[in-house]
């Protein structure tokens, strides 16, 4: 209370350090791998070296034998526990040890619980396995050939590689448009699979109390409350016997949305040993393993008129989910939010086409900052949009400006079903084009290209689809997508928020206490946020798909707006006056037309735990809940671009500049929206010039480890330049979009249009990502390269 | 084998394998949980401490080749004054999101300030360019130990202390 006289309090949104940096500072952050519990056993898992090959046997006698052994772990032990296999997140299984074939390489075929990390590595070197190879398919595009090895023989009947084919859009309508069109533009083109790769990866500590029977699990969880409901599914736990703790999260990009057998072997570790087990993978088995992005093999057409105004675009997918269909995808949706792939265009028509398919690669699919494959969507678009340009020999910019949505065309419902709440879109390209100086960098460009210089300007201007979802449409596993929240005001007048949702780095302590403090003008400061344990929090599905702001931060404000509703009836009673007459001026209650005779938030809840009389029905102390079913998702959007400059000698980009104007709604806080967006960008940089998992022939993955799953550094990452227009949502209860992952979404276009834009001299139209030197100096020389296979 | 090092000025002395790397050493021994494990392949730098006064990323040196030396790691960077300058940059320019990267990035931040108190946007990304960040883009790194080059004591009174 005093503070906010000295007036040195944080009130509300703004730039506000974050409270959760005091300890990361200190090296005090509580990861997994930081828990040390008395008698901690270690796990390690012996994983297959083949990609496609059938068991014959596993001799696990000489591991047992090893002094330091407490358990080996395999599929057929767990066959006994009916543990082998599990759900996945998209109604199918995945195996946890394999039993039958191996069908990835890094395959979990084993489990060892050892007294220590290094002996427990050891004793998976003394595991036998004798593996008849199979041949693998590695290439998605010959998944379906009649005579492809079947991969998923285990499911019943199953004599191809087939998962499922959906569509979105009026096929009918869009032929129509297409057929009419004065000019159609097709172009194949595929996103390459990627992986998230946090700095920290996936781990758990699993801790079966034989006395009480409760399950502890400290696990790399982005969504500890969906974790605890499909454990207790899966294994036939009794729920309130589990408890998921995700502590301090090293980054999660999705990568940690999942469940992995790593985490279910350390319960059945514990469940065995009687003692707390420690499973932490190690970087290859992350990039081997777990939840890889994309792999999406796309042909797009855009149909316009000469003059250049987008009548439709359509494409077909061809989706790699690898051996196991465990995307995490709301229900209805088997390929994600694709269908937003009309971006950010008035168009007449549109159609997609996606047939999922299984190949002998890791699983996952849907992970690294997608908004659940809307970064699919905005690639394929926003390449269309400058494929259309290349055609009709038009200014990218200008063509996109003729083209976007205008304020006055929201809400607005898309061809494939969506409902756009609200955008200013010319006003943030052009922005952008301000902040770029784009007349002059076109001048640049012709002059260098004058001398035979290469530079590239490249732009993309994306709307994402965020905030899932409305559970009438979205669950996952039958989990509706709605997350709760509850602020309890303490009598001092200091508060607590509990969520459903959980950070890894966005730095929600920080940005909930603001949200608090921005309904009740309680100081941030004085809002302690708990958030990452099933039995200190509300129910939620957890943060993933740029959902916590949209969802869990529209719950806390909901829940801080009826903390005021009732303190406004406590006021009434301090003051003796109708609830009616007092004005809310944030933070405190006065009588209307009497300034003098207020009372504060913090004062009311005082009086709320107090012998105060208070009106018939009316309980005492000062709490509320909300568990907040989205009306519709939100729709961030932004303008990107990126300039470039090409080594002609070796075919080496180098990303000279890069702005980004986004617009997520009002920000909570700026410092930490434009934090988001710079990790975002440079994630948008990797992936355009080279993050890529290619394989070879064998099925051995080419993108295993750091040496070779490239990352980028200080050095290939220009200093951002970023701007911001603010259109809030109309739903919203802060008009608050989400900005997690809008950077991911739209910068990649953005760079690789800039390195097309760059190798127009040599007549280059398309080149798949990454856009390594060999495949910009191939470009260069009319051969560009599939970059998912290693085979050519 | 038993191994003696000064971490952060205090003798040390523990039993470990000859293999135990020193990054295991500091963390499952001596409970230094600080200084994180990231990669098999001394690519990301999470794991950077200082040996005998210079990084080194301490997933690639053996406990037993630190026997004898002085170790510094994220722990030994706060003062008995209060945090370090870049601590304190780190934390006003948003250098961090997830915290995972941030004590290595911290600690050959700390090196380069020592040996080029003023550096350049340029070096202060040629230092840290065997590092990865997947959080910041790098940006507010730069800032943060651009701030630490800038205000060598700290803010001291005039931006508020912190906590």
């Amino acid at each position: 209370m005093t503070t906010v006289e000295e007036g040195k309090a944080h009130v509300g949104f703004g730039r506000m350090l974050r409270k959760e940096d005091a300890r990361f500072l200190r090296g005090k952050g509580n990861y997994v791998d930081d828990l040390r519990l008395p008698g901690m056993l270690h796990g390690a898992i012996l994983r297959s070296p083949h990609a496609h090959a059938r068991i014959r046997s596993i001799d696990t006698s000489a591991a047992e034998a090893h002094p330091k052994v407490k358990a080996v772990v395999t599929g057929a032990t767990l066959e006994t526990l009916n543990l082998a296999w599990i759900p996945s997140l998209s109604h199918d299984v995945v195996a946890v040890l394999a039993t039958d074939k191996v069908r990835f390489q890094g395959q979990e075929v084993a489990f060892v619980v050892a007294e220590d990390r290094y002996s427990a590595r050891d004793a998976l070197e003394l595991i036998e396995v004798d593996y008849e190879v199979l041949p693998p398919v590695v290439d998605a595009k010959r998944a379906l050939d009649p005579d492809a090895p079947v991969i998923r023989d285990d499911i019943e009947g199953k004599k191809d590689n087939y998962i499922f084919d959906w569509e979105a859009g009026d096929k009918s309508v869009c032929d129509d448009v297409f057929a009419k069109a004065e000019v159609v533009v097709a172009q194949e083109m595929l996103y390459p699979r990627v992986h998230p790769a946090p700095m920290e990866t996936c781990g758990a500590v699993a801790w079966m109390d034989p006395i009480d029977q409760k399950l502890t699990i400290w696990s790399t969880t982005q969504a500890p409350h969906a974790h605890r409901t499909l454990y207790a599914l899966v294994a036939g736990l009794p729920e309130h016997k589990l408890r998921v703790i995700s502590p301090d999260i090293g980054g999660g990009f999705g990568n940690k949305v999942g469940i992995y057998p790593g985490y279910v072997l350390a319960i059945v570790g514990s469940i065995l040993t009687k003692a707390p087990v420690k499973w932490m993978e190690d970087r290859s088995e992350n990039l081997m393993s777990t939840s890889f992005a994309r792999d999406y093999h796309m042909r797009g057409e855009i149909a316009a008129t000469r003059e250049g105004k987008i009548l439709g675009v359509r494409v077909d997918v061809l989706a790699d989910h690898g051996a196991f269909n465990n995307t995490a995808q709301p229900t209805k949706f088997p390929a994600g939010f694709f269908h937003v792939f009309t971006g950010s265009y008035d168009l007449a028509a549109a159609h997609c086409h996606v047939r999922g398919v299984y190949t002998n690669k890791a699983p996952g699919g849907v992970a690294y900052a997608c908004s659940f494959r809307v970064t699919e969507a905005v690639y394929l678009v926003e390449r269309m949009v400058d494929r259309l340009a290349q055609e009709l020999g038009a200014d990218p910019a200008e063509l996109r400006m003729k083209n976007l949505l205008r304020p006055e065309q929201f809400p607005h419902v898309t061809p494939t079903g969506w409902e756009y709440d609200s955008g200013e879109y010319p006003r943030a390209l052009q922005l952008a084009m301000d902040i770029a100086g784009y007349d002059e960098l076109r001048r640049e460009q012709a002059e260098k290209r004058a001398r035979g210089e290469l530079m590239g300007i490249g732009i993309s201007f994306f709307t994402e689809t965020v905030g899932a979802g409305p559970k009438r449409h979205m669950d996952i596993l039958g989990l509706g997508m709605a997350d709760g929240c509850e602020v309890r005001v303490h009598p001092t007048g200091k508060a607590v928020v509990r969520l459903s949702v959980q950070t890894q780095g966005q730095g929600h302590e920080t940005t909930f206490a603001q949200i608090v403090s921005e309904v009740t003008g309680i100081p941030a400061e004085d809002v302690e946020v708990v958030h990452g344990d099933t039995d200190n929090t509300p129910f939620g599905l957890g943060t993933y798909g740029s959902r916590s702001t949209p969802v869990s931060g529209a719950a806390a404000a909901v829940a801080s707006r009826r903390i005021v509703d009732k303190a406004r009836i406590i006021a009434a009673a301090m003051l003796e006056c109708a609830p009616e007459d007092l004005e809310w001026d944030r933070g405190s209650f006065h009588v209307k037309g009497d300034p003098g005779t207020s009372k504060t938030i913090q004062e009311v809840a005082l009086a709320a735990h107090g012998p105060l009389e208070l009106p018939e029905g009316v309980e005492g102390h000062l709490d509320a809940s909300c568990v907040y079913d989205p009306p519709n998702l939100t729709y961030p959007f932004g303008a990107y671009i990126c300039v470039v400059d090409v080594d002609p000698g070796t075919g080496k980009v180098d990303v000279r500049r890069f702005i980004a104007v986004d617009d997520c709604g009002p920000r909570i806080n700026p410092m930490i929206v434009e934090g988001q967006v710079h990790g975002g960008l440079a994630d948008g940089v990797g992936m355009a010039l080279m993050e890529a998992i290619a394989f070879d022939e064998d099925g051995n993955n080419l993108g295993a480890s750091f040496m070779d799953y490239l990352i980028p550094t200080s050095l290939e990452c220009p200093s951002w330049e970023t701007g911001e227009t603010v259109t809030p949502s109309p739903h919203h209860p802060l008009g608050l979009k989400g900005v997690g992952e809008s950077a991911t979404v739209g910068s990649p276009p953005a760079v690789v249009n800039a390195v097309i834009d760059a190798l127009a001299p040599f007549g280059v139209k398309h080149a798949d990502m990454p856009l390594t030197p060999a495949q910009v100096w191939r470009a260069m020389h009319g051969s560009p390269m599939r970059t998912d296979l290693a085979i050519q | 084998m038993r191994i003696e090092m000064t971490v952060n000025g205090s003798p040390m002395a523990a039993e470990a394998e000859g293999r135990t790397l020193l990054v295991h050493f500091l963390r499952d021994t001596l409970g230094l949980t600080g200084t994180h494990w990231g990669c098999d392949t001394t690519n990301c730098g999470v794991c950077v401490v200082w040996l005998d006064g210079k990084p080194v990323k301490s997933c690639t040196v053996l406990a037993a080749m630190a026997d004898g030396h002085e170790v510094r790691t994220v722990e030994g960077l706060e003062g008995a004054s209060g945090l370090d300058p870049v601590q304190e940059g780190f934390m006003r320019m948003h250098g961090l999101q997830c915290g995972f990267c941030t004590p290595g990035m911290m600690m050959t931040s700390r090196w380069l300030l020592d040996h080029n108190p003023d550096p350049s946007e340029a070096e202060i990304r040629e230092a840290i360019s065997g590092q990865i960040c997947r959080c910041t883009g790098y940006e507010n790194i730069v800032r943060a130990v651009r701030w630490a080059a800038e205000h060598p004591q700290g803010a001291g009174e005039s931006e508020g202390v912190i906590a």
